[in-house]
Formats: structure tokens, C-alpha cells, sequence
């Protein structure tokens, strides 16, 4: 099982290189395959490297970061929560985020991609202190169910507040309704400085919280005997979720299936194991999405189709495909 | 027992008071006058025409999403569970907008015949996909993210590319509104729930059986595969009533079970008290839509959040203090 596991692993991760160097090569705008490899070695200033290096190298790199942190968030989140529902969304990390972006717009005026990420993370952040708040209180502290429910009724009271404001304000949906999809494109350097110290910081706690999610799996009582602490588990795991999908949402919008789905394709390859499941997640998540990106790059030549909407659309009638074929793995 | 009359008396007095306030006030004993048929031919128009279908409608759409909620809850053995397991709620946000986008000056009707195809398009493939001799509950929910996700970005797509007037009509329709109902819309609703309701009473017998397992619930004599049918079917139904009616208020599915669950102690699907709370959820979240800004008019579906998700938060924290439940 284990050399079965490390082969699946070894396969992902060229899966991952062929996907990356298709993203370096192919976009709206065709460019030779040997002028992509001279400007990256040997940069001379042409436009065509220009859209090489401004633009497709940071939109690369974007993708494969936000595609690992959204992956491994998911399969954190629903290993905390033990439910195959979860995704990162329900600590009401977009709903946060995605409110503070609106209030951005609306009350300040704000037009910019690089300065909607701080307003993201803040909102993402405390939307997330908050539900983790609400769902430990009392006894016992943050139960499963309590922490879902908490999520997502924070979530839909965020919700109602930004389409209220949406609703009252035309200007501010315009502008709304493009961020929300979630899409790499325009994303450059200066984002990628912004998010990169959290997604790494959250994939950092993620790999180091796999052993004791596999306690925990067991259940409490099981996880306790093993000399798991349950309680500060619980808090990692949601701090290693918040910087996660909170980055990654700050930096291309709210990209729900992603950290849905991912954990549950790499379980059918690994099983329900941690310490496998999360540099599975970490591989398969930005396969799906700069795969997803692609596609929408090049499907409405000269326009583009952004990957949040592309990730669904494909990814949605594969995901049903391969969940008829296999037998789920549980959690 | 006692809880559900209490709900019920709750519901007839925020009915009541919905009634009687707006831009032409009248008096609760004038509202009482009219509700009996001994009112004065002003108030009968206000109460009778524009208040009184407009809160029966509310009432009775809210009812319909919270028992269609519970029962996708309890099927899915998933307190996260709604009429989107299957991807009701998704499908028939793509059928109205497309209707509002691709049809131009798209009536409400039209609107709402788009929603519920798309809803039952989407139930019906979501289902299909997922059998394989017999229908898994834990399959089931996953065929519905995936095909759901898809769908929503469909959605989405046709949101980016409308122009603003009708991007702003397709957010006002997947916020839920219960603006402007008339008798017209009552008369459905009410036929449709004098059918399904009865019917969600009677098979929540069997949905308890089958919280149990499916084999303890196939010992006890229930057959897995026509029942989950028949429930499934009743559930979507009960969605695209409300759906057509009001469109997709789908915080009340997911949100009046547990609340009904926990303000009745019930371990199980609560089938009378969840219609009660989701009524009740709806008609106060319409009262607060109609008047908190007045005359400025926002959807009900912005308030029901508004108003159930602090009162389930407080809920949860006060079940985390007692240790009850």
C-alpha cells in the first residue's frame, strides 16, 4: 500500500510539472514554445517575453500556490469537522472576505486588486476567529456539528449583509461581481508578496498537524488515550485553514470547489490517511486549477473565462464521473 | 406539542401585525374586523388584496423550504443538508437567469417556469447519476456538489457577461422576494402544500427509521430504494413550490430544522414544529424587509439571515452552556 501510495505521489507530482509548463506556454495570445523557454533564460524584452514574465510566470505561480493552500485547506477542514460537506468556505472564511471586499468598494471606494487583499484577510480572519469562537463554547469546547452550524449561519449572515449592499448599490455589484468569481488573471508580483507568507506559514502548520488529525479521526476519547491534545489540535487546524484559504481567497476571489473536492479525489488514491492526504491535496489542487485556468484562458479566444467559474464547470462532470466509478472512501 | 401551539400563536400574531403596519397603517381591531368579513371596503382592499396573500404566500413558502430542509437533513444524515444535496436550489438559479438574461423583458411568470424546470432538470440528473443499484445517501450528496458546482458556475458565468440591469433582476430573484403577491400566488402554493404536507408528515416515519442505518432501517421491513424515491420526490417538490413562489430563500431549509429541533428537544426529523419555525422565520423576515428602511424595499431573503442566524448562534451557545442535546 505504501509503495502503491509513493508511485500515485511520484505520478501527481510530473502531472503537476506537465501542467505548469502549459501554463507557461499557452495563453489568449500564442507564442512559440521556444521563445517561452528564451524568456525565462534569456530575457531581452520583447513583448512577447513581457507576457511571458509579467504575466504568465506570476499567474503561474499564483495557481500553484492557491491551488495547494485551497486543497489542503479543504481536507484540514473536513478532517476538524468530519464532514464530507465541509469546505473551507464553512468557517466563514469567503463569506468574510468577501463582505469586507464589499465594504471596501462600497464605503471607500476602492478599485484595486492588490488593496481588496488586506480587506480579504481581515475579514476572512475574523469571520473565522469568530465562528471557531461560537463553536467552542461551553463544554467540551468546538464540537463537529456546533462548529458546521455556527459556520454556516455566520456565513449566511455575512451573505445577506453583501447582497444587501449589492442590492442597494448597482456601481458596487459591478465591480463585485468580477472579484467573486475568483479568477488568476491580473494577479502579479505584488500579490504574490502580499499572500505568499501566510499560504506557506498555513502549509507549514497543516503538515505538521497530520498525526494528530489521524488520532483524532479515531475519535475523542481515542485521540485522548493517544496523548493527542484535542482541544489545541482544533485551534491549529483552524488558524492553518484561515491562512490558508483566507490567502488564497484575498488573492483570486472565492474558488469554492476546489477545496471541496480535491481532498475527496486524493482520498480516493490514498485513502483517509493524513499524513498521505495532505501532500496529495497540496499536488491534486493546483493540477485542477491551473488545468481549469487553461482551458479558460484559451475556450473564448480573445476573451478569458475565469478560473473559478472553469474549475466548476469541468471539474463538476468529472467529479460525478469518478464518484460513480469508485467506491468512496469515507472519512 | 405544546412548543408547535406556541409557534403557532407566534406565527398568527407577527402575521397579524404584518397586516397591519405599512404605508397605509391598520389598526390590529380593523385587521381582526377584515379577517372575519366585517371590515370597511378600504381596509378590505389593503388587507384583503395586498397585505393578506402576501403574507400567507410568506407563510406558506417558508413552511415548504423548512420540511423540504428537514427532510434533506435527515436523508442525508447531514445537519449541512438541503434541498442544494440534490441540486435543487442550484439548477433553478440557472433556469431564472437564463430566463433573464437570454429572454428580454422576462415576466415573473416566465421566471418562476424557468426556475422549477431547472430545479427538477437538475434533481432528475443529480438522482439519475447517482444510482447504482439503489441510491447511497453518502453518493447521493456527492453527485449533488458536483453537479451543483457546475451549475453555479454556469450561473456565474451568465452573471459576468449580463449587463447590469439584469445582472441586478437575477440578484434581486436569487436574494427571494415576496414583493407584490397576490391571490394568484397563494392558490398553488396553498394546493400544493395540502398534498405534500400530509405526505412529509406520513413518510417521516419511515425518514426516522432510516436515520437509524440502512440496515437496522431494512430489518424493520422499510424498503430502502422506493422510500428514498418517494422522498426525494416529496422534498424537491416542496422547493419548487417555494422556489416558484418567492424564489430560493434557501437559508430557511437549511437553518428552521435545527432551530425547530432544538426549541422542541426532538432527536430526530420534526416534521409540524420545522413548518412552523419556517414559517415564522419568512413572515417576520418580510415584516422586517417591508419596513426597516422604508419606504426603500429589500428583499425578504436578506432578512431571513438577518434574523435566524443570530437566534440559531444564541441557540447553539446556550445548548453549549446547558449541555443539553
Amino acid at each position: 500500500m505504501r509503495s502503491v501510495r509513493a508511485i500515485g505521489l511520484a505520478i501527481v507530482a510530473m502531472v503537476l510539472v506537465v501542467v505548469v509548463i502549459a501554463s507557461l506556454a499557452i495563453g489568449t495570445k500564442s507564442i512559440p514554445f521556444g521563445t517561452v523557454v528564451r524568456a525565462l533564460t534569456d530575457f531581452d524584452g520583447s513583448t512577447e517575453h513581457m507576457v511571458v514574465r509579467e504575466l504568465r510566470l506570476p499567474r503561474t505561480i499564483v495557481g500553484l500556490l492557491v491551488g495547494s493552500a485551497l486543497g489542503v485547506a479543504g481536507a484540514l477542514m473536513q478532517a476538524v469537522t468530519r464532514n464530507p460537506l465541509a469546505d473551507p468556505g464553512l468557517l466563514g472564511v469567503s463569506a468574510g472576505a468577501s463582505f469586507a471586499v464589499v465594504l471596501a468598494i462600497f464605503v471607500l471606494g476602492i478599485g484595486s486588486l492588490s488593496a481588496y487583499v488586506w480587506f480579504a484577510l481581515v475579514g476572512a480572519a475574523v469571520t473565522s476567529v469568530a465562528v471557531f469562537a461560537l463553536g467552542s463554547i461551553g463544554r467540551g469546547g468546538a464540537n463537529p456539528v456546533r462548529l458546521a452550524l455556527a459556520g454556516a449561519a455566520l456565513s449566511a449572515l455575512l451573505g445577506s449583509l453583501t447582497s444587501s449592499i449589492i442590492l442597494l448599490d448597482q456601481q458596487t455589484l459591478d465591480q463585485f461581481r468580477f472579484w467573486v468569481v475568483g479568477s488568476l488573471a491580473g494577479r502579479d508580483m505584488t500579490i504574490l508578496g502580499q499572500v505568499t507568507p501566510f499560504l506557506v506559514v498555513g502549509l507549514v502548520v497543516a503538515t505538521a498537524l497530520s498525526r494528530p488529525l489521524n488520532a483524532l479521526a479515531l475519535g475523542e476519547d481515542a485521540a485522548r488515550a493517544l496523548g493527542t491534545r484535542v482541544g489545541l489540535t482544533r485551534l491549529l487546524t483552524v488558524v492553518a485553514v484561515t491562512l490558508l484559504a483566507g490567502g488564497a481567497t484575498a488573492a483570486c476571489g472565492p474558488i469554492a470547489f476546489i477545496g471541496l473536492t480535491v481532498p475527496h479525489l486524493a482520498r480516493l488514491v490514498c485513502g483517509p490517511d493524513q499524513r498521505w492526504l495532505i501532500p496529495f491535496s497540496a499536488m491534486l489542487g493546483p493540477v485542477v486549477l491551473l488545468s481549469s485556468d487553461i482551458v479558460g484562458r484559451v475556450i473564448a479566444r480573445p476573451a478569458e473565462v475565469q478560473v473559478g467559474i472553469m474549475t466548476a464547470a469541468l471539474g463538476g462532470p468529472i467529479f460525478v464521473l469518478l464518484v460513480r466509478r469508485v467506491r468512496m472512501a469515507s472519512l | 406539542m405544546v412548543g408547535s401551539l406556541i409557534l403557532a400563536a407566534l406565527l398568527v400574531v407577527v402575521g397579524c401585525w404584518s397586516i397591519s403596519v405599512g404605508d397605509f397603517p391598520v389598526p390590529i381591531s380593523d385587521v381582526l374586523r377584515t379577517l372575519v368579513g366585517r371590515g370597511t371596503s378600504s381596509s378590505e382592499f389593503i388587507v384583503g388584496t395586498l397585505r393578506l396573500p402576501r403574507v400567507l404566500t410568506g407563510a406558506m413558502v417558508g413552511a415548504a423550504f423548512g420540511v423540504s430542509g428537514a427532510i434533506f437533513q435527515s436523508l442525508a444524515k447531514n445537519p449541512l443538508g438541503s434541498p442544494d444535496v440534490i441540486g435543487f436550489t442550484f439548477g433553478s438559479a440557472l433556469g431564472a437567469v437564463s430566463v433573464i438574461v437570454v429572454v428580454d423583458g422576462a415576466g415573473s411568470l416566465a421566471i418562476s417556469a424557468g426556475a422549477v424546470a431547472g430545479g427538477l432538470a437538475a434533481a432528475l440528473v443529480v438522482f439519475v447519476c447517482a444510482w447504482r443499484r439503489g441510491v447511497q445517501a453518502h453518493r447521493l450528496v456527492l453527485v449533488g456538489i458536483g453537479v451543483g458546482y457546475a451549475l453555479a458556475a454556469i450561473t456565474d458565468y451568465l452573471l459576468t457577461r449580463a449587463n447590469i440591469s439584469d445582472a441586478q433582476r437575477a440578484t434581486v430573484w436569487l436574494t427571494g422576494s415576496l414583493n407584490g403577491r397576490s391571490w394568484d400566488h397563494v392558490r398553488p402554493v396553498g394546493m400544493g402544500l395540502v398534498v405534500l404536507l400530509p405526505l412529509a408528515l406520513w413518510l417521516g416515519r419511515s425518514l426516522r427509521v432510516l436515520e437509524l442505518g440502512d440496515d437496522t432501517a431494512a430489518a424493520l421491513g422499510v424498503r430502502l430504494g422506493r422510500t428514498r424515491l418517494t422522498i426525494v420526490i416529496v422534498g424537491v417538490l416542496l422547493a419548487a413550490l417555494a422556489t416558484a413562489s418567492a424564489g430560493p430563500i434557501a437559508f430557511v431549509a437549511l437553518m428552521a430544522p435545527p432551530i425547530a429541533r432544538r426549541l422542541v428537544h426532538a432527536p430526530g426529523i420534526t416534521i409540524v414544529p420545522t413548518a412552523l419555525v419556517g414559517a415564522l422565520l419568512t413572515v417576520s423576515a418580510d415584516l422586517m424587509a417591508r419596513r426597516l428602511l422604508a419606504p426603500l424595499e429589500l428583499p425578504v431573503g436578506v432578512f431571513t439571515a438577518v434574523l435566524g442566524a443570530p437566534y440559531l448562534l444564541w441557540l447553539l451557545t446556550r445548548e453549549a452552556r446547558t449541555g443539553d442535546l
